[in-house]
């Protein structure tokens, strides 16, 4: 066994127990955890599969973003785990039941029908450098794809803030171009007033003053 | 010497899909957590995707990873913003909750 086989096993085994203990933690915050481990170790299976790039695409964007943001919003909500983990047990049998049927039969095609020992030769330029091969072919034939990949990103952003933000009522900052739309007679009114005014009735002044 | 074909790559893959349908079916009322299933199915999509780049020799699939990559960061991104703001109005992230379109 070389240690390629051994390093194989070590990170499908680590992956594998991590994708079991996110599907079964009972803190939201240890599954997060778990999915950070089950995504490293994914990331090492991608070295050895020769996909550099990918794989620590992986680690920066999902390990330091994504994961990241789950962490957040899982610490964020105050979740009460009791309610959300009823019927838990009650579905085991059949979740277990169906996963093992999934498992089973696509193992069972894979295994006897992919059994290329060898990786195909591809060239050596494509081998020693996967980042530079892969940017080739990105920025070539899939030009137009990668533009509309970053438009959706884009709109991703723009409508996670636009879901998520928030007025608050409190606050007495001014919104600078009301500011600057101002006009003289929004801030001056004039109120016509008569130059004469009717004396008030002084007895009954007098009177008022007297009871207090 | 037992070297480690593409079949083994494609089990890992499949095995890893198995156990987020398992998550799904085990946490149905949990929203993270089925979030947290969906990822790991993708992950295990993207890892078959490397295997058969690697083994046929095919760098277009590497490129496929790339789009499901962004693809999925956009859609945790928004998913996990629809889930604040549902938390936010409901104060429960059950997803029995979520029943008042009455589908």
């Amino acid at each position: 066994m070389d240690i390629q086989t051994g390093f194989f096993y070590l990170f499908a085994a680590v992956l594998l127990f991590s994708a079991f203990r996110v599907v079964t933690a009972r803190n939201p915050v240890h599954a997060v955890l778990y999915l950070m481990l089950a995504f490293s170790q994914a990331s090492g299976l991608w070295f050895l599969l020769g996909a550099e790039f990918l794989a620590i695409t992986l680690v920066l964007v999902y390990l330091g973003a994504v994961m990241v943001l789950f962490l957040f919003v899982v610490m964020m909500l105050d979740i009460n785990m009791d309610t959300l983990r009823a019927g838990f047990w009650k579905h085991f049998p059949l979740a277990a039941t169906l996963g093992a049927v999934v498992a089973f039969e696509m193992a069972a095609v894979l295994m006897s029908g992919f059994r290329l020992a060898v990786p195909a030769v591809v060239d050596a330029a494509a081998q020693a450098n996967n980042a530079k091969a892969l940017g080739i072919l990105l920025y070539t034939d899939y030009l137009m794809p990668i533009q509309i990949a970053a438009a959706i990103l884009l709109v991703a952003m723009v409508a996670a803030i636009a879901l998520t933000l928030r007025h608050r009522k409190d606050s007495k900052a001014i919104d600078p171009s009301i500011q600057v739309r101002v006009k003289a007679r929004d801030r001056l009114q004039v109120v016509k007033v008569a130059t004469t005014q009717p004396a008030p009735a002084p007895a009954v002044e007098a009177a008022a003053e007297e009871k207090k | 010497m037992m070297s480690i074909t593409l079949g083994h790559y494609l089990s890992i893959g499949a095995m890893l899909f198995a156990l987020a349908v398992v998550g799904i079916f085990l946490n149905r009322k949990n929203l993270i957590v089925l979030l947290m299933a969906i990822e790991l199915m993708l992950l295990a999509v993207n890892i078959n995707f490397v295997a058969f780049s690697r083994y046929l020799g095919d760098m277009h699939g590497q490129v496929f990873v790339f789009f499901i990559l962004t693809v999925a960061a956009a859609e945790s991104a928004i998913g996990l913003a629809i889930l604040v703001l549902l938390f936010r109005n409901k104060n429960s992230i059950d997803v029995q909750d979520l029943n008042t379109l009455k589908g």
